[in-house]
């Protein structure tokens, strides 16, 4: 048994057994709690709260994983998603280690990045893959999809790059929101600067599976009239990328 | 007395001596197969023929779909010859033989039960023929009249509040897999020696019932041989002596089979376990020089689509139970041999091989007998059709192995028999869930408010206590069972008095294993009420007469299917204690040994069509889960953790087969085809290593399946497994297209 004091306490918002979508094979995700960006498309804004979540210690999460261990090992990992998993930076950050040390998964964290600041650089001693969400390349739109300015998320894909992490560039597709040709070629252009840290870009159509977690939470949803890229939109944007030499998913 | 050995010609370059001599299929397979372990590269596609003729037949099957039947023989009630030749199209067709005289067109076979027969012809707006009738009615007496002049009363009255139901009372059993392969290897005139040895054996027998029975039976098997030789010939084929050739050896076991499927209206008419042993004479061929991989593919895709237009006639309820017009022409491909060797050959990948060259389909119910020694490139490319059809289903053959050996087969959807060797009494299933109100409504039916258990009390506390109704239901159980087997006794032995599948058992051993199947429906409803009931607050809200008819729940409760052990073994619990239930029973017909399985197939929507509310807080009427499956919604951790809740059911005490059925999309299985394969291949083995029985694997989006209920006339073809078969998605009824649709797709957040 850990001591007491070193069993974090953390919000947990679910988990899901059987995710491949979100790192590389077979994935057991843990959606943390609590997100300081208010995304106008968000599909899971019933995590942005902190204390919406279930609350558990790092053991009682760990025992989530437990059971599927040994498979996990052979077909994929685990990875932190959310919400915003460095929003509760020092529970996930004694998570992973655990998962790591204690079972010798592979480990992804999903994240933007934002927070980066809050955590030292041995604190990413335990994560193998970043997938890192670059939401849009222009400030502005940034921000006015975000609620938060871009740079931090920048810093940190070079703060990546400097400790040698593999990163996969997620990117979100909203028809006339993130689907400008210039600027998707902008982004590749600066993702193509990160060199080959970066393992692929997955180009994610937006959905409106999320919206009726809006409607719930008696939330203002300003993208009910947003129609789902069609295969062919997708396509698109997936030979942009492709076109400045980055491997695409 | 010698038995004569057919011409050495057809067995030249066969390698062992045992099956020479005695019908032993798992002995010449053994010695002459060649396995297979790289992967689908050498595979052909289909041929112009092939496709010429399969398209053919799309024009006669969408008159067949808006119809409901292309049409029916009403004046000759079939047997193995009744009926004359059949083509689809004579001069292009490798593989030949039609159940009746034209493509589709459906056989009356009165001795399963004249009512059954009538209701169908009249649904479809035909007339009975006078003849057929007055004979059935006046002379000749069917398995469904028998069966009705023995039931009991509280048979009767379980049968109509629906906590039995599904059973083969007034129509064919089936589940009984002929050795086909017999045909093939021996020819008929070897077949019908051997059968004589096995009468001849019994000549000095004390003449009991048992021995008269067997007698009359194996007379009624030479019978039945005869009549496959002239069906043969009346193609053409001289099935005396054995298969020459790969053609004939298709062939031969083909017209096995259709003997079969001419005769018997089964509920499950299922194949067996024909393509490695096919492929000893394809190889034989290919070596030779006598045939090209263009052309084994061609009769393989050639008697695929003999399979695929294999048609029962049968009632608008029998419809309701068993959606979408089955006839679970059940395939075992794969599977691993006692001496550790996969019994993976170049035929089990083109068996598979058919879904992409005819597209997807329902039949044959093509079943992977999975293991962890399966080859790896045999794993991912059924992986690849499952992904790309949703049409496969995967067994685990680690499991079944230490119980049946190398050379089962698969019955109906889940059921595990060794060929030849093995046949079921199949026994449909019995309603847990309603058991369970029973046990709080001390035997009234909750929906009827009729008395149907006697001699038990109703819970008299307003909030339930686990500890009181765990102890009825117990007793709840008891009788349960008891009826249960009361009727299967008397079904059966009706069934092989007034409807003996003679072709079926003429290609078995006389001397068998029986098993009486029994089953349960309602598993995770009945757990999850049991568990709600232990760990929430559970009230019990009464209507005008005093019968409990709602619940109202307070507090939280584990759902099956999230790997949780405080629900899951109650589920453990109540599967392994009816098991017991039914053991105890004092008399199974025929010393037949009972199993039971965990597969609803369709009639989960029926039952609970049947079943009251219920103190989970599932709503009166609404479905229950099919087979194992956690209800929808309820199993909230991904499907992981919900294969890993269904298999710590005990394969022990469910030896008739537990049935999962998963859903994904596309999307959620993983980025790339190439990962979906390596993930949905790591799924596989990392459920058959956790003791997992059985999944159907589905991968489809929802929205496919709403386009395709609102223009059926685009999807001919969509293929969706649900518990234990598939269906085309267009065949099922509405209601059970909206149930396939609300069920949990697993797909990430």
């Amino acid at each position: 048994m850990e001591e007491p004091t070193e069993d974090l306490i953390g919000y947990v918002h679910s988990v899901e057994s059987g995710a491949a979508v979100d790192g590389p094979g077979m994935r057991f995700a843990y959606f943390m709690s609590g997100c300081p960006f208010r995304c106008v498309y968000c599909h899971n804004p019933d995590t942005w709260k902190i204390d919406g979540g279930q609350k558990m210690t790092v053991t009682q999460a760990l025992d989530e994983v437990l059971p599927y261990r040994k498979f996990l090992k052979l077909a994929g990992g685990v990875t932190v998603t959310g919400g915003e998993p460095l929003a509760q930076a020092r529970f996930v950050g004694e998570l992973l280690r655990r998962i790591k040390g204690d079972f010798g998964l592979h480990t992804a964290l999903d994240t933007q990045g934002f927070l980066h600041k809050k955590v030292s650089d041995e604190w990413f001693d335990a994560v193998d893959l970043v997938l890192l969400d670059i939401k849009h390349i222009d400030p502005d739109v940034y921000l006015a999809i975000t609620g938060k300015p871009l740079q931090p998320t920048l810093d940190f894909a070079q703060r990546l790059v400097r400790l040698n992490k593999k990163m996969w560039i997620r990117y979100v597709l909203v028809p006339g929101l993130t689907d400008n040709e210039g600027d998707i070629l902008a982004l590749a252009d600066y993702v193509k600067t990160l060199g080959p840290a970066v393992e692929r870009i997955e180009v994610l159509p937006f959905h409106q599976m999320g919206a009726y977690k809006w409607k719930e939470l008696e939330l203002d949803y300003k993208l009910e009239e947003v129609p789902t890229p069609t295969p062919d939109e997708t396509a698109m944007a997936k030979t942009l990328f492709k076109s400045r030499g980055l491997r695409i998913y | 007395m010698t038995i004569l050995q057919p011409g050495a010609s057809e067995w030249m370059g066969f390698a062992g001596e045992a099956w020479r001599t005695r019908v032993d299929l798992r002995d010449f397979i053994q010695k002459n197969f060649t396995p297979y372990s790289s992967d689908q590269s050498f595979l052909k596609g289909p041929t112009a023929r092939t496709k010429n003729l399969w398209e053919k037949l799309a024009s006669l099957l969408k008159i067949e779909r808006e119809k409901g039947v292309l049409d029916i023989s009403t004046d000759k009630p079939a047997t193995i010859a009744a009926h004359g030749p059949g083509y689809i199209d004579k001069d292009v067709e490798i593989i030949v033989g039609l159940q009746t005289d034209a493509p589709l067109k459906r056989a009356i076979m009165p001795n399963g039960g004249l009512r059954m027969v009538k209701t169908s012809l009249s649904a479809y707006g035909y007339a009975m023929d006078p003849h057929v009738e007055e004979i059935w009615t006046k002379y000749r007496k069917s398995h469904n009249q028998g069966v009705f002049d023995v039931y009991s009363p509280d048979i009767l009255a379980a049968r109509k509040a629906g906590i039995i139901t599904g059973l083969p009372d007034a129509y064919g059993r089936g589940r009984i897999i002929g050795d086909y392969r017999r045909v093939a290897l021996y020819g008929t005139d070897f077949l019908r020696r051997d059968k004589q040895r096995e009468f001849a054996e019994l000549d000095d027998a004390v003449f009991d019932e048992k021995t008269m029975r067997q007698r009359e039976e194996l007379f009624e098997q030479f019978r039945a041989l005869d009549e496959l030789r002239q069906m043969a010939a009346s193609y053409g084929y001289d099935i005396s002596r054995p298969a020459a050739n790969a053609r004939e050896a298709i062939q031969w076991t083909y017209f096995g089979y259709l003997a079969a499927v001419k005769e018997q209206n089964g509920a499950a008419m299922s194949l067996g376990r024909v393509s490695t042993f096919l492929d000893i004479y394809i190889e034989r061929d290919l070596r030779s020089g006598a045939l090209s991989e263009e052309q084994a593919q061609e009769m393989i895709d050639d008697l695929v689509i003999k399979l695929r237009i294999v048609r029962f006639l049968r009632t608008p309820e029998y419809d309701a139970l068993f959606s979408g017009d089955p006839a679970w022409v059940t395939e075992a491909i794969g599977g691993v041999g006692e001496d550790g060797r996969p019994l993976v050959t170049k035929n089990s990948f083109r068996f598979l091989q058919t879904l992409n060259n005819l597209g997807p389909a329902p039949e044959p119910n093509l079943t992977v007998l999975w293991s962890a020694r399966l080859p790896r490139a045999f794993k991912r490319f059924a992986a690849k059709i499952s992904i790309e059809t949703s049409s496969i289903q995967y067994e685990n053959d680690d499991l079944m192995r230490p119980y049946w050996g190398d050379d089962y087969g698969i019955a109906c959807c889940v059921s595990a028999m060794r060929i030849g060797k093995q046949m079921q009494f199949f026994g449909a299933r019995a309603n847990l869930a309603k058991a369970l109100l029973y046990a709080i409504n001390g035997g009234v039916d909750e929906k009827l408010g009729t008395l149907v258990a006697k001699g038990f009390e109703p819970i008299a506390s307003e909030v339930l206590s686990y500890e009181e109704v765990s102890a009825k239901l117990d007793k709840m159980m008891d009788w349960l069972a008891k009826t249960y087997i009361k009727a299967l006794n008397a079904i059966h032995y009706m069934h092989d008095k007034y409807a003996y599948e003679r072709i079926e058992m003429a290609l078995h051993d006389r001397d068998i294993l029986r098993t009486m199947a029994c089953g349960i429906a309602g598993l995770s409803v009945a757990a999850d009420s049991l568990s709600a009931i232990k760990f929430a607050k559970v009230t019990s809200i009464r209507n005008e007469k005093g019968l409990v008819v709602d619940y109202k729940i307070e507090g939280s409760y584990p759902a099956f299917g999230n790997n949780d052990a405080r629900v899951d073994d109650i589920a453990v619990g109540l599967v392994t204690k009816f098991m017991e239930k039914i053991k105890t029973q004092p008399c199974f017909y025929r010393d037949a040994m009972p199993t039971q399985s965990i597969l609803t197939i369709t009639s989960n929507v029926v039952y609970g069509k049947k079943t009251g509310n219920t103190p989970d807080g599932r709503r009166a009427g609404a479905p229950f889960a099919p087979g194992a499956n956690p209800m929808y919604g309820r199993d909230i951790k991904g499907f992981i953790a919900a294969g890993a809740s269904v298999a710590k059911i005990p394969y022990s005490c469910a030896l008739d087969g537990i049935s999962w059925t998963a859903s994904s999309t596309p999307d959620s299985l993983g980025p790339t085809l190439e990962e979906r394969q390596e993930n949905l291949v790591n799924c596989l083995d990392g459920f058959a290593e956790a003791g997992g029985f059985h999944v159907n694997v589905n991968v489809l989006t929802r929205e496919t399946l709403i386009d395709a209920m609102e223009h059926p006339e685009l999807y001919p073809q969509l293929t969706i497994r649900v518990s234990g078969y598939a269906v085309n998605f267009v065949k099922l009824t509405r209601e059970q297209q909206l149930d396939v649709i609300s069920r949990t797709f697993h797909q990430s957040m």
